[in-house]
C-alpha cells in the first residue's frame, strides 16, 4: 500500500472541511501507531482489564497481588507481539505461562477468557480514541484484529500444547511404572499387571514381554491379570496373540488372575483355550512354571 | 542364494538368510527334505535369526517344511525368530501351528535332546 497525499485531515478547523482527501498509512504505521497508544495508556488499561477479569470471576484460584503480576506480564507480552509479529515468542510466552499457572489449578477457559478481556478493553480504547475518525477507526481496526485475534489464538494454543505435554509426560509414566518385566528364577519371567489396559498399553506390554523373553532366555512366563478389573475384545485378542508370539520365542506362557470378566470376555471372542495355559492365582501359576521347568520346591525340612 | 545346510549328528542345520526369494524358499523346500532322506536325519533345525521379515509366504513354506520333513519321520524346530518379527506374525495370524519353536540354536539343541532321550 503506498502512501498518497500527504494532506492531514484535521477535524474541526479546516478551511474546507468537506474535502476528504484519504491518507491511507501502511498497515505498519498504523500498527505502530496503535501500540504506542497502549503504551502510553499502560497503566490505565491494564487496571481496567484487572477489574474486568474479577468481575467475570475468572482467576479465582489466584490472589489479587497475583493476578496484577501476571497481567503485567502478559499486557506487555500482548503489545510486544502486536508490535514485532512475533508470534512464536509470544507462543513460547504462553507455554511458560501455562506451565506457572496449570499446577495453580487454573483452566483453559479462564486463560482463553482473560486473553479476550484484552482484546475487548484495547479494543474500546481505540474505539474511544478514533471516535471522531470513523474510517481512521476503521483502519486502525483493520490492522489491529487480525493481530489481536492471531494473539489469542497463540495464547490459547499454546496454553493447551502445554497442558497435552504434561499429559503425555504423565501417561509415559504411568506406562514405565507399570509394566514391569521380572525375573524370579532362571528361564522365569514374570509379568504383573495392574491397572487399565488399553490397546497401546498392551502393545507395549508385548513388545517388552518379548524382548525380555530374549535377553533372560526365558522358557515360561507367567502373566499375571490378578489387577486387572476388566479387558474390551480388542485387548483380550491382544493378550492372545502376545501368548502366540511368547511361543514363537520359544517361551510357554501361562495367564494367571483371570476374573469371572475377563473369562467372560475370553469365552465369548471365542479363544482357543487350548492355546491358553491358564492358572487360578499368581502362586498355582508360579508352581506349575516350577514344574514345568523342572525345578521341585522342598522344605529345608524336607530336604535333610 | 544357497542356504547352508550343516550337520551335527543327526540333526540338520539349516540357516536362513536375510532376504531369500520365493524361489529360494520354493528350492529350500525341496532341498532340506532331500538331504533328510539322505543323511537319514531325525530332525531339523532351521534358523531364522538373520530374518528381519517374514511374510505370508516365508511363514507357509516354513510350516510346509515341517509337515514333509514329518513325513519322513523327522523334527522340525524353527529357531531365532526375533521379538518385533514374532509380534508381527501374530498380527497377520501367522502362527506357524503344530511347528515346534525356540529362542536360538542352543535353545533348539536342548529341545531335541529332551525328545530324543524320552522316546529312545
Amino acid at each position: 500500500m503506498s502512501k498518497r497525499e500527504n494532506i492531514a485531515k484535521d477535524s474541526g478547523t479546516r478551511s474546507n472541511p468537506r474535502v476528504e482527501l484519504v491518507r491511507s498509512e501502511a498497515p505498519s504505521e498504523l500498527l505502530r501507531e496503535l501500540v504506542a497508544h497502549l503504551r502510553q495508556n499502560r497503566t490505565q488499561l491494564r487496571e481496567e482489564w484487572v477489574v474486568r477479569i474479577t468481575e467475570t470471576r475468572l482467576l479465582t484460584a489466584m490472589t489479587k497481588e497475583e493476578i496484577f503480576a501476571e497481567a503485567t506480564s502478559v499486557y506487555d507480552s500482548y503489545v510486544e507481539a502486536l508490535e514485532t509479529e512475533a508470534f512464536e515468542a509470544l507462543q513460547a510466552y504462553a507455554r511458560n505461562l501455562s506451565e506457572r499457572i496449570i499446577p495453580r489449578g487454573v483452566e483453559t477457559h479462564e486463560v482463553v477468557g482473560i486473553v479476550l478481556l484484552l482484546r475487548d478493553v484495547l479494543a474500546r480504547s481505540l474505539f474511544a480514541k478514533y471516535q471522531t475518525d470513523f474510517k481512521k477507526l476503521n483502519r486502525i481496526l483493520d490492522a489491529y484484529e487480525p493481530a489481536a485475534n492471531r494473539i489469542a489464538n497463540t495464547v490459547a494454543v499454546g496454553f493447551v500444547q502445554e497442558r497435552e505435554r504434561v499429559i503425555r509426560q504423565q501417561q509415559e509414566a504411568i506406562r514405565e511404572l507399570s509394566t514391569p518385566v521380572l525375573q524370579v528364577r532362571e528361564r522365569l519371567l514374570i509379568l504383573p499387571i495392574i491397572g487399565v489396559i488399553d490397546p497401546q498399553r498392551a502393545r507395549q506390554l508385548t513388545e517388552q514381554l518379548l524382548r525380555g523373553i530374549r535377553t533372560n532366555r526365558a522358557k515360561v512366563v507367567v502373566i499375571d491379570i490378578t489387577g486387572v478389573a476388566a479387558m474390551d475384545v480388542t485387548v483380550a485378542n491382544h493378550l492372545v496373540q502376545t501368548v502366540e508370539a511368547s511361543r514363537l520365542l520359544g517361551a510357554t506362557v501361562i495367564v494367571t488372575g483371570l476374573s469371572p470378566e475377563i473369562a467372560q470376555t475370553l469365552v465369548t471372542i471365542g479363544v482357543d483355550l487350548g492355546k491358553m495355559n491358564t492358572v487360578g492365582d499368581l502362586q498355582g501359576g508360579i508352581e506349575q512354571a516350577e514344574r514345568l521347568l523342572g525345578y521341585k520346591v522342598v522344605t529345608l525340612a524336607e530336604s535333610r | 542364494m544357497e542356504v547352508p545346510i550343516l550337520k551335527q549328528g543327526e540333526v540338520l542345520i539349516a540357516t536362513f538368510q536375510a532376504a531369500l526369494s520365493d524361489a529360494d524358499l520354493n528350492d529350500l523346500r525341496m532341498g532340506l527334505v532331500r538331504q533328510v532322506v539322505k543323511f537319514r536325519s531325525r530332525a531339523v533345525i532351521v534358523d531364522v535369526t538373520a530374518m528381519d521379515v517374514m511374510d505370508s509366504f516365508a511363514s507357509r513354506t516354513l510350516r510346509e517344511i515341517a509337515h514333509m520333513i514329518r513325513l519322513r519321520g523327522a523334527e522340525t524346530v524353527i529357531v531365532g525368530i526375533q521379538p518385533e518379527v514374532a509380534f508381527a506374525m501374530v498380527q497377520l495370524g501367522l502362527t506357524l501351528e503344530g511347528v515346534a519353536t525356540a529362542l536360538d540354536l542352543e535353545e533348539g539343541l536342548a529341545y531335541l535332546n529332551e525328545k530324543f532321550k524320552t522316546t529312545n
